[in-house]
């Protein structure tokens, strides 16, 4: 009998998730970030900028209304797929943003090109997505960005000898690779290159296998959010009294774990293209109004989400509120404008973007710990296919 | 054998093949279940995405209640077989070793399936707690293997799989259909071998393998080549389920093999029922498709919501518990708490219906007794109309 009566339940239940009726003069965004999960942090800081740039700027562009749909996909990709179908066929959005990890963009990336709907990278970093599909843009980083930068700082610095240590996947490959091919063009030596797992990582291990080889400098990349954890294990076997210097692509000094970390991170050199400090009044104007409205400090995912959201809006208004897919690419292409992070652009050839990268040292300002940047690179174009 | 067939059969023959065909015999409702799902392809175009997923995650759960609700082998490792599936059918379309998909998902059950006998083995060792342990440890071996092997695309998943039409004829589209439509028919022929299976002699000696299995060997049952056949043809049915997910979403990542996704199949087999082979199809519904309404209402701080309903459910019952706590997350949202509040809400109504648990059950038992009256009365009126007449 309860067989019988859950049965019945179950019917009824699938009766209710009928869904509503799409109107005409809206523009739909599918946001699917992680809002669950390791990568939550990724995907709090781009919804809160989301959400920011909207009350700021309006929801309304070129006559139409601006709506976000926020979905989770808790970093898995075979979510993020499923979830970017449904949000292109049931919702007819016009586009498709977010993606936290690598593998959820490239699950996406088909979508975007049969669908022809414009994907928005706002936290990925593999230099690979963008060529997956002639619909993406990125407003976020790539990896290779700030890891050759790091490497020419290296050099410039007397550090000859260093180990890697970076996440086993994508990214985390990609840092490795372009770190070590700019140090050993140098003249530098990478005595040591070691992976750590992806998911719940105990760097212990491995970092003691680092503190054997003796390195000048200990490269580390992962990803956003695991940072915290990195720094503390680093300092609590010692690496850094033992004169080793730590440097990276700025993911391990995150804005958002930054404040928490303690501080043996203090003098850490990062290279990456944003800090929470960065001195411009638009910037000043960001981080105090994110902060007042979300009590948390934006972090380099938060830009990304921030202009994401302004490169929707501007190729709106250049396309005058035209949705057609193919149109909106090419006004994203080749747009330039101001960001809290400094100026960037669209490249008009890979859709990837260009940015300065600035070189920073972790350093306490008025009790509290920041990324302060003391060199930067301008106009960086992605290196991993400025290479081709 | 010549012996036991010249005697005359027995009344305890005639009643085991009695209980075996009444148990054989389809019921209105489970006719009335699959009328359903059949019309859901018709009245449902839009979700036919989560449905397939449905779909799938239900043939999922009927492999693991195949192992646990008939033969009591607990297993918190069953997403080995669904990932070992989901890979084979991935690197089989991807390096074009069989383009046709539904050859190639019986290649991957059949891969799964030798799988399966190779570590059923493991499995035959030790009580239920071992075999917690030891599935979990095969999953985990697999997880590993999924992330150092370059065939597989480590932790980027495997991309770039592009599938052929089904039978040459019917290609995979955008909506989602010929997917659904697919995995649908898969599930039910699936599903019709294994009712055919649990129904049989093989299955009536598996559940006395699972009462009791000194017993059920003192009485010449082969209890371990039993086991191992039904775990066998499970990790065959899980590694198909894997398959079509691969072809369905074109892709496949590690989170296939993850330990969420055994522990999930397990609750949902809890949830819908062991041992009825629709419980998990039911339970499959269930999960999905409130996981669904729930990260879509509240994408942030869904699981808390869905760990209220799981403790609610084990606390007064699938169906009272269950409308307890939609009841709590309703006042939740209808009044719009903010989350912390909801949180101490919740707890605070979880503290009060935890003391007051035994008058709670008194009443709830005292309603599906009500019920259960109403129906019999019901039942027996509408058996005596035509005799009146």
């Amino acid at each position: 009998m309860l067989r019988r009566d859950m049965m019945l339940g179950a019917a009824a239940l699938a009766a209710i998730f009928a869904s509503p009726a799409t109107a005409q003069d809206t523009v739909k965004i599918g946001l699917i970030v992680p809002m669950t999960g390791q990568q939550a942090s990724t995907g709090k800081q781009i919804d809160a900028a989301v959400k920011l740039y909207q009350q700021q700027h309006g929801t309304t562009v070129a006559g139409k209304k601006v709506e976000v749909i926020l979905k989770d996909d808790g970093a898995v990709p075979d979510n993020t797929k499923r979830i970017a179908q449904e949000l292109i066929v049931n919702d007819k959005v016009n586009f498709i943003a977010g993606f936290g990890v690598t593998p959820a963009a490239l699950a996406a990336a088909p979508l975007a090109t049969q669908a022809k709907v414009p994907l928005i990278v706002m936290a990925a970093g593999t230099s690979i997505i963008t060529e997956r599909s002639p619909y993406i843009a990125r407003t976020s980083f790539t990896l290779a960005q700030s890891s050759v930068i790091i490497a020419d700082w290296a050099l410039k610095n007397n550090i000859k000898k260093a180990v890697t240590m970076v996440s086993d996947y994508a990214p985390g490959a990609d840092a490795e690779k372009f770190f070590s091919d700019r140090i050993k063009a140098g003249g530098g030596e990478i005595v040591s290159a070691i992976r750590v797992p992806l998911a719940n990582p105990d760097f212990a291990p491995f970092l003691q296998r680092a503190a054997d080889a003796k390195p000048d400098a200990l490269f580390i990349f992962v990803p956003s959010g695991q940072g915290g954890t990195f720094v503390r294990q680093f300092t609590e076997r010692g690496l850094d009294k033992a004169g080793i210097k730590l440097i990276g692509p700025g993911d391990v000094t995150d804005d958002d774990l930054l404040p928490g970390m303690g501080d043996a991170v203090i003098g850490t050199v990062t290279a990456h293209m944003y800090s929470a400090s960065h001195p411009s009044k638009m910037n000043k104007d960001y981080v105090t109004a994110f902060e007042k409205a979300y009590n948390f400090r934006p972090n380099f995912m938060s830009v990304g989400g921030y202009d994401g959201m302004h490169l929707i809006y501007e190729a709106l208004k250049k396309t005058n509120g035209d949705t057609d897919g193919d149109k909106l690419i090419a006004a994203m292409k080749g747009m330039k404008w101001e960001s809290p992070r400094g100026p960037i652009s669209i490249d008009p050839d890979t859709r990837d973007i260009v940015q300065n990268i600035y070189i920073r040292k972790v350093e306490k300002v008025n009790g509290q710990l920041y990324n302060q940047e003391f060199a930067t690179f301008e106009a960086v174009k992605d290196p991993g296919k400025t290479a081709k | 054998m010549s012996a036991l067939a010249s005697l005359p059969p027995k009344p305890l023959v005639a009643t085991a093949a009695a209980s075996l065909a009444s148990r054989a015999r389809w019921k209105p409702a489970e006719i009335a279940f699959w009328l359903a799902t059949v019309a859901s392809i018709f009245l449902l175009p839009s979700k036919h995405l989560i449905l397939t997923e449905i779909a799938i995650l239900g043939l999922f759960a009927l492999s693991l209640d195949l192992i646990l609700g008939y033969a009591g082998i607990v297993s918190l490792g069953h997403a080995a077989f669904f990932g070992f599936g989901a890979y084979a059918a991935g690197i089989l379309a991807k390096y074009g070793i069989i383009k046709e998909p539904v050859l190639a998902l019986l290649a991957s059950g059949v891969l799964a399936a030798a799988l399966g006998f190779v570590t059923s083995f493991l499995v035959l060792r030790g009580s239920d707690l071992t075999r917690l342990m030891v599935t979990l440890g095969v999953a985990l071996v697999l997880r590993e293997i999924a992330n150092q092997l370059d065939i597989t695309g480590g932790a980027d998943g495997l991309q770039g799989v592009v599938m052929e039409p089904i039978l040459g004829h019917f290609p995979f589209d955008m909506f989602g259909r010929t997917a659904y439509i697919y995995s649908l028919v898969t599930l039910f022929v699936l599903f019709l071998i294994a009712r055919r299976i649990v129904n049989s002699p093989f299955g009536l000696s598996l559940r006395s393998i699972k009462g009791n299995p000194l017993r059920a060997a003192a009485i010449g049952i082969h209890v371990n080549g039993r086991l191992v056949t039904i775990y066998t043809i499970a990790a065959a049915y899980a590694g198909i389920a894997g398959a079509l997910l691969t072809q369905s979403t074109q892709f496949a990542s590690l989170s296939v093999l993850d330990f969420e996704r055994s522990a999930d199949v397990m609750l949902i087999v809890i949830i819908g029922g062991t041992g009825y082979l629709y419980g998990g199809l039911i339970g499959a519904v269930l999960f999905k498709l409130v996981q669904d309404y729930l990260a879509n209402v509240n994408p942030q701080y869904w699981q808390f919501w869905l760990g209220l309903i799981l403790v609610m459910m084990i606390m007064f019952g699938r169906v009272y518990g269950a409308i307890m706590a939609a009841l709590i997350f309703a006042i939740c949202t209808w009044t719009r708490l903010p989350f912390m509040q909801s949180i101490v809400f919740t707890l605070v109504v979880l503290a009060v219906l935890g003391i007051a648990r035994p008058q709670i059950l008194a009443v709830t038992s005292r309603i599906t007794e009500r019920a259960a009256a109403i129906q019999t009365r019901l039942r027996a009126r509408l058996a005596r109309k035509p005799a009146e007449r």
